[in-house]
């Protein structure tokens, strides 16, 4: 994953509460076969309104995203994440989050920062014609206007993050434990592994 | 000595790559299925990172959620599963993974076609990402369903990074009544559980019900063990589990078979292993159930009626109630044996095994599908089932009865392909789910057994099958 440090950009003061994956991408949309190109159909029932906050001139390619308590409810598909990223998302700010959509934009390189609802408040106001930053080593959000809001991440998520390594690159640093796992089961138990035709790649 | 431990504790402690500091253990998975529905954007991971498949010896894939199930040398007319078919293959080719084609005699859904092949076996760690992944458990394997990023973590590193579960024994005692099957013990599990009862654990089926079923039984059990919110769904491995697997193409051969059967012995649980939840579900009594409603708890005998929704005790649930029974088109008191049906699908991967087919075609042969039923459809599990079950002569008994005999694959359990439930019609069904939408938009779900699912097509109504075959 890209790594992230501070970002500074607009931010859309979007708002809205109870936001579903299903809002964030239709189930129409999944049976695409790359995560790249999601983007358009993001917000797809929304957009349908020409006069929709996304497509404001402003507001399109903007990184930050602001909304409502409880972003992410509904079905797990991680076609959400990819659509917000895919639009170029990096952050989403909102005062609580969908336990799995959390998981799922992590994954997927994406920030959340969780924000009582009195300073998404003034963000929404100061995002409607200022940037925001999000500076994620020192774990605050400020404005222009010398506002600044602290919040908490989980050090192994910012961890991440900071470093741009995903889950799979941390795991691959393990490859000395893994490969003496597989010796071992290879001795072990033996007619686990070959079950597939290794086919010539 | 060491504490005794369950199935489920050994299978994990003899997976365990690495033990996390934060509560998390680096699992090792010994078998990934993987089919074209949650794998293209995983494969494209892999593809942007420059990383390979690292064990494709212990990685098959099939296509099975969107194939039509009509004849496969027709063009599809979906652009969009023809693309994520078209994808499948060719990420497979570029990757290296083995994939049972379209066309391949043993192509079908991948919950079939992994015991089938011996690809599924006892203490396994298997993974799909697919929530029914959990039938593999009828093997004694830890099977479950993952996420589109961790296929993505499987194939380049074969571990995932999990927490343990709890451990659930559900004993199911007594005998089962004539004409009761699998699935009902499955229905009857879940509506005593509810949806949400097997939330954080790993479920143990036990006790003489459970050892009298057969593989397939014990298969339909364990892909249901997901609908009472448990992670996996397990059942001891047994003589009869030994019996199933041996011989199969992928299964182990010569020493390896005796080393493997002897190691497969020592993973039951050990007597006074502890298990954190204990449920015990009187085998017995049970009926043969039909789903009133739109979660697979909702679950009634077929001597029953549709309850009240001001019956249930918790506000919520009245609620939901009262807005399943709406969407149902279905008024409290109604008794279940009057409810029409129009459509009938006996499929899936609950029940679309030989057992099943053969279960149905006892009730269906010399019978006719009833006039108001609109498409009654047979789609067995596998290429293979297809073909053991034309040998023995059912393809006929279904087709002189009026059924549809089709080609292997999902088909009416989710409606990715064309097989779908028209809105506001019934389907009488053997598949798993009963959401709203789930066999097309408007469709209303009764979830039963194959043997009901055949009665209610000879009927033309939800029909207790005791009643036809006493
Ligand atoms: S048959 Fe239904 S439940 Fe089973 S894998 Fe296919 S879509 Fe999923």
């Amino acid at each position: 994953m890209q790594p992230f440090h501070t970002l500074t950009g607009t931010a859309v003061p979007f708002g809205a509460e109870n936001v579903d994956t299903d809002a964030i991408i239709p189930a129409r949309f999944l049976k695409t076969v790359t995560r790249a190109g999601l983007g358009a159909h993001a917000f797809a029932t929304l957009r349908e309104d020409p006069a929709n906050i996304f497509d404001a001139p402003q507001n399109r390619g903007a990184p930050i995203l602001i909304a409502g308590d409880n972003f992410g409810c509904g079905s797990s598909r991680e076609h959400a994440p990819w659509a917000l990223a895919d639009m170029g998302f990096r952050v989403v700010i909102a005062p609580s989050f969908a336990d799995i959509f959390a998981g799922n934009a992590f994954k997927n390189g994406i920030l959340l920062v969780a924000l009582p609802q009195e300073q998404i408040d003034r963000l929404m106001e100061v995002a409607a014609d200022q940037p925001l930053t999000v500076d994620l080593e020192n774990q605050v959000v400020t404005t222009p206007y010398q506002d600044r809001f602290a919040f908490a991440v989980d050090p192994f998520r910012k961890d991440c993050l900071l470093n741009g390594s995903d889950e799979i690159a941390l795991t691959e640093a393990l490859g000395q434990d893994i490969a003496a796992f597989e010796t071992r089961l290879a001795s072990a138990r033996p007619w686990v592994g070959g079950a597939a035709a290794r086919v010539a790649a | 000595m060491s504490a005794p431990r369950t199935l489920y504790a050994k299978i994990w402690d003899d997976h365990v790559v690495r033990t996390g500091d934060d509560g998390t253990d680096l699992i090792w998975i010994d078998r990934h299925l993987i089919h074209e529905v949650t794998t293209p954007q995983a494969f494209e991971g892999l593809r942007l990172a420059g990383r390979r498949v690292h064990r494709p010896d212990l990685t098959l894939g099939v296509p099975d959620h969107n194939v039509p199930t009509t004849d496969r040398y027709l063009p599809n007319p979906d652009p969009a599963s023809t693309l994520q078919l078209a994808t499948l293959e060719a990420n497979c080719a570029e990757f290296g993974v083995e994939l049972i084609g379209i066309h391949a005699a043993a192509q079908g859904i991948v919950h079939v076609i992994g015991p089938e092949q011996g690809f599924t076996l006892p203490g396994l760690t298997l993974v799909c990402g697919d929530s029914h992944t959990a039938t593999h458990g009828a093997f004694g394997a830890l099977a479950f369903g993952i996420g589109t990023s961790e296929v993505e973590h499987v194939f380049a590193t074969q571990t995932l990074h999990l927490a343990r579960a709890k451990a659930m024994r559900v004993t199911v005692t007594g005998t089962l009544g004539f004409s009761i099957s699998a699935k009902d013990v499955a229905l009857a599990v879940i509506g005593q559980l509810g949806t949400g009862g097997g939330t954080g654990h790993v479920i143990e089926f036990a006790g003489p019900v459970i050892e009298t079923l057969s593989m397939e039984g014990r298969m339909t059990l364990c892909n249901m063990a997901i609908e009472a919110g448990a992670r996996a769904g397990l059942v001891a491995p047994d003589a009869k589990t030994f019996a199933y697997v041996e011989g199969r193409p992928r299964a182990p051969q010569g020493a390896d078979w005796d080393a493997a059967v002897a190691y497969w012995r020592t993973l039951p649980s050990d007597p006074g292993a502890v298990f954190d939840t204990e449920i015990v579900v009187d085998g017995s009594a049970i009926a043969p159930l039909v789903t009133w409603g739109t979660s697979p708890e909702d679950v009634v005998p077929i001597t029953g009626t549709v309850p009240d929704p001001a019956g249930f005790a918790d506000a919520g649930k009245q609620v939901a109630a009262a807005k399943s029974l709406a969407y149902m088109g279905l008024a409290p008191g109604t008794r279940l044996a009057d409810v029409a049906v129009e459509n009938i699908f006996i499929g899936s991967c609950t029940n679309s095994r030989i057992e099943d087919l053969r279960a149905a075609a006892a009730v269906a042969q010399g019978r006719r599908v009833a006039p108001n039923i609109r498409q009654a459809l047979v789609v067995p599990g596998s290429g293979l089932v297809k073909r053991q079950a034309e040998s023995e002569g059912l393809d006929r008994v279904f087709i002189e009865a009026g059924f549809d005999w089709r080609e292997p694959g999902c088909s009416m359990c989710l409606g990715m392909n064309p097989d779908k439930v028209p809105p506001g019609e019934r389907c009488a069904s053997t598949s798993n789910r009963n959401f709203v939408g789930r066999q097309g938009p408007g469709a209303r779900t009764h979830l039963l057994s194959p043997a009901m699912a055949a009665a209610a097509a000879v009927t033309g109504r939800l029909t207790d099958v005791r009643e036809l075959m006493a």
